[in-house]
């Protein structure tokens, strides 16, 4: 019987020969994560053990970007905790604003994500880096205090999906589309405990961004990660970003896989995640009425990345949003906004009167910069559109991709640029 | 803790990490706190009503969404023993395990018992009761190295014993 990807990676990095799905091991970590939310709790945690500081110094990221800059007095208490925390000891990647992103597009475009990794992070979303091929996975606080003391975390070893992906996605459809359509299918714990494996020649028609977005949302399905192969593509994006050495693995013929899945990409259509959970998906042509709407976000971790900018300023160039609506646009990095500005996209999205924002994860949790009052609609690029998720517990997020949300912008209801 | 008693609280499907403790008061870590605030988008009667030793039994992927330790914090320092659900999400799983959170997977539970039931599990065999209705169901007792985290109390005495 042979293993899954996720299984090598994992196997390799536990000292042994074989694992298999049910298991529980210790493995070695190249990377625990932390942001301004999760990591006051794991230091506070890591001080009542019996340690003399970190593990590795060089092998732990701590990214204030939830609330930051500062949005109220105690989430300027917890960044400063964790800025003590990484000048104590002498944590190599900390990073301030000014140089920081969103915690999961900084870490791939600094370097710090590699094929073959083993990464733990307190924030869900740390499943994004399976799109280099690493095997990464959101836990919680007390796991990073234990993965930042030891440099180890215990893990079950999961079990398998298989996603074929095959063809090529039409204009408008993206990343976004091919993740929600999965979601869509499979449900929000349709891939509960698992490792999502992606396969198939489809994936060279997908760019790095598109496979960011889609190994992001592997935990809106349930799963524990989400992992592509590592072809060329993937290979230029590390030697471009990275120092690192990756590892190449790859599955076993006979890997055993508990579902299999065929995902024709040329059928997909843009795709939106109706409220109040990712799974509730229609394709844009299922949604026949008017959805009005007062507020589109742009941005976060799942699409705040250069592509996703570029295809909203392609839908906003030329022309404004509807008239007493809100269009937020957030560039996920700092490079990415400097690009952008580069580009000339910032100037389309203010001609077009969107407002622009430093890097910050802001409204995706409702923390700040774009809370919905109640009875409000937004679209949304962000992963989760939960009872209260962006606001008042009686708005609405309605998920979609950049191209969706800017057509919906300009619209001032859910539209698509096709309908423009 | 080896067993744990007390009236229970009943949840649906995909109660997620936000409604458990909403974003907006995650700029504290102070257990108190978010527990004041501990299910109040999806159930506003639950802080008022809550009692130490209370249960909360809810269908399928318990916790799903963010990462937050911060919602089993709550759920515990809102004084919960005990969470039963047909599934959890992992994350939320591995993070009540890591505090101290004792969580049993048991669908038939979960389908058997009401809200405003009295029940009683008993964390080393994995048997429910539901005193109410006088039923029992075996749930899914720890694997031994998950034992070993709870019986230490947590994950960062485990690692302090070692
Ligand atoms: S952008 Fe949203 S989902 Fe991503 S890390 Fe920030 S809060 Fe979490």
């Amino acid at each position: 019987m042979g293993m899954t990807m996720t299984q090598k990676i994992l196997a390799a990095h536990a000292g042994l020969e074989k694992v298999e799905a049910g298991q529980l091991i210790e493995a070695d970590l190249d990377l625990v994560l932390g942001n301004d939310i999760t990591s006051p709790v794991a230091i506070k945690e890591m001080e009542k053990m019996n340690v003399e500081g970190v593990f590795d110094k060089d092998k732990i990221a701590l990214v204030p970007d939830h609330f930051v800059p500062n949005k109220d007095i105690k989430s300027a208490q917890h960044c400063k905790c964790v800025r003590e925390f990484a000048c104590r000891n002498e944590i190599t990647n900390y990073f301030e604003v000014g140089e920081m992103g969103i915690e999961h597009a900084l870490l791939p475009e600094k370097g710090l994500t590699v094929a073959g990794d083993v990464i733990i992070g307190a924030d869900s979303h740390t499943c994004t880096y399976g799109a280099l091929g690493a095997f990464s996975t959101g836990v919680g606080s007390t796991d990073m205090a234990a993965g930042m003391a030891t440099g180890k975390a215990w893990f079950k070893v999961p079990g398998a999906i298989k996603f074929n992906l095959v063809g090529k996605p039409s204009e408008w459809v993206g990343g976004k589309d091919v993740i929600l359509h999965i979601i869509g299918k499979i449900g929000v714990d349709g891939a509960l405990y698992k490792s999502m494996e992606f396969v198939g020649e489809g994936i060279a028609n997908l760019t790095m961004d598109d496979r960011f977005t889609i190994a992001n949302m592997a935990i809106e399905a349930g799963g524990k990660n989400g992992i592509f192969p590592v072809d060329d593509l993937a290979i230029a994006y590390m030697k471009e970003h990275s120092r690192k050495s990756y590892t190449i693995y790859e599955a076993d013929e006979d890997a055993v896989y508990e579902e299999e899945y065929t995902i024709d990409l040329s059928e997909l259509r843009p795709t939106v995640a109706f409220p109040h959970l990712p799974e509730n998906t229609k394709t844009i042509d299922e949604i026949k009425e008017d959805i009005e709407i007062q507020q589109v976000v742009i941005g976060s971790c799942t699409n705040g990345r250069l592509d996703d900018l570029r295809i909203a300023a392609k839908v906003l160039s030329g022309r404004h949003v509807a008239k007493g609506l809100r269009c937020i646009i957030i560039p996920a990095t700092q490079a990415i906004y400097l690009q952008a500005m580069e580009e000339g996209l910032l100037k389309t999205f203010i001609e077009a009167g969107a407002v622009v924002s430093t890097p910050t994860c802001g409204p995706c949790l409702g923390g700040y910069m774009g809370i919905l009052a109640e009875g409000e609609r937004c679209v949304s690029t962000t992963n989760r559109n939960f009872v209260g998720r962006m606001g008042h517990v009686k708005s609405e997020i309605y998920l979609a991709s950049p191209a969706v949300a800017a057509a919906s912008a300009v619209a001032g209801k859910i539209s698509c640029p096709c309908k423009l | 803790m080896k067993s744990a008693k007390g009236t229970v609280f009943k949840y649906g499907d995909n109660v997620d990490t936000d409604v458990i403790i909403p974003a907006r008061y995650l700029n504290s870590s102070d257990p108190a706190e978010l527990a004041a605030h501990c299910m109040e988008d999806i159930d506003k009667e639950f802080i008022k009503k809550v009692k130490k030793g209370d249960i909360i039994v809810a269908d399928k992927n318990f916790g799903c969404g963010s990462s937050r330790e911060h919602a089993p914090i709550a759920i515990k320092a809102a004084g919960v023993s005990c969470v039963i659900a047909e599934t959890f999400a992992r994350i939320f799983y591995r993070n009540a395990i890591n505090i101290g959170l004792p969580i049993v997977e048991c669908p038939e539970a979960s389908k058997g018992i009401e809200a405003g039931d009295e029940v009683e599990v008993d964390f080393d065999s994995g048997v429910i009761k539901n005193l109410t209705k006088g039923t029992s169901f075996q749930g899914q007792a720890f694997p031994e190295f998950m034992q070993k985290i709870i019986a230490a109390e947590g994950l960062v005495n485990y690692i302090n014993g070692k």
